[in-house]
């Protein structure tokens, strides 16, 4: 099976000469540096907030930020990463306004094993897709990710959905590398388990 | 290898992550452990499942009107 970890490049990465140009204030260099990334940022606000209005307000919010800090930004990392990293702070910042969920610190480890211990034995026949219709499906995956508790949904939607590699992910939350693979390790498990309530295969005689 | 030590080298056993040792340990345990092989095969497909159907994506328009209200901001900030 192909990794499913992107690998590092030591080469310079093109952004790096699209950030010189913008801190001399060339707004055009910064607004291909926003087209590039905004998809990105928005669906990382989604994820963590599960708002659209609130990943709105992050996105603007976080280039807005950007552009106003990027003689701070030092070029250790990538771009992109250092965009991450403030966009997961501002929704975390959201996600504590609204206190909806108890959890919404990436420091603090969650506690709980529930779900991490599989139960389910069962294979996933036929495929979801051919299961359910698209509109179902992404419900089903919505419902899924949003009973995950904040710091484990972060942790996925870097790591898994957005394909940062685990010492991005590391950075763009401020987390140790260990820490990013056990709160990786638990959310990819309690999703599975979530997930297979609704795409396990059907004992014959038992309704869909 | 038990079923909790197969757990804790998945992470590095889906990146590639691992030892030709530990690799060897976690085929054997596979071959042996049906539960242990479906968690594997179930867990690539929540990932697989979550990356081919992106529920957030943003659609064109929104994404318009946010670049525009993006650059807008910026450009005021620069003026200021």
């Amino acid at each position: 099976m192909p990794a499913i970890q992107s690998t590092g490049t030591e080469e310079i990465h093109p952004d790096v000469a699209l950030v010189e140009r913008a801190r001399e204030g060339d707004a055009a260099a910064f607004e291909q540096l926003v087209r590039q990334y905004e998809r990105q940022i928005f669906r990382v606000a989604q994820h963590i907030t599960q708002n659209r209005e609130d990943a709105e307000d992050i996105t603007q919010d976080t280039f807005l930020k950007a552009y106003e800090k990027l003689d701070q930004f030092q070029g250790n990392s990538k771009f992109s990463t250092w965009l991450v990293r403030i966009a997961v702070n501002e929704s975390l910042m959201r996600l504590r306004k609204r206190k909806t969920s108890k959890t919404v610190s990436m420091d603090e480890d969650v506690q709980t094993e529930e779900g991490s211990i599989p139960r389910d034995f069962a294979e996933w026949r036929p495929n979801p897709e051919q299961i359910f219709d698209q509109n179902e499906l992404n419900d089903i995956l919505r419902r899924t990710i949003q009973g995950l508790p904040p710091g484990f949904r972060t942790v996925f939607t870097l790591r898994d959905i957005e394909n940062l590699s685990t010492e991005e992910t590391a950075e763009a939350l401020g987390l140790s590398i260990p820490a990013v693979k056990s709160r990786l390790l638990r959310a990819r498990l309690q999703l599975r388990e979530r997930l297979s309530r609704y795409f396990r295969q059907r004992k014959e005689g038992q309704p869909a | 290898m038990n079923c909790t030590d197969f757990l804790s080298q998945l992470t590095d056993y889906f990146d590639g992550q691992i030892s030709p040792e530990l690799l060897e340990e976690v085929r054997t345990h596979l071959a042996g452990c049906k539960h242990c092989e479906v968690v594997l095969n179930t867990t690539r497909r929540t990932i697989e499942v979550y990356r081919d159907n992106q529920i957030y994506d943003i659609s064109d328009d929104l994404r318009e009107k946010l670049h525009s209200a993006i650059m807008t901001k910026c450009l005021e900030k620069k003026r200021a």
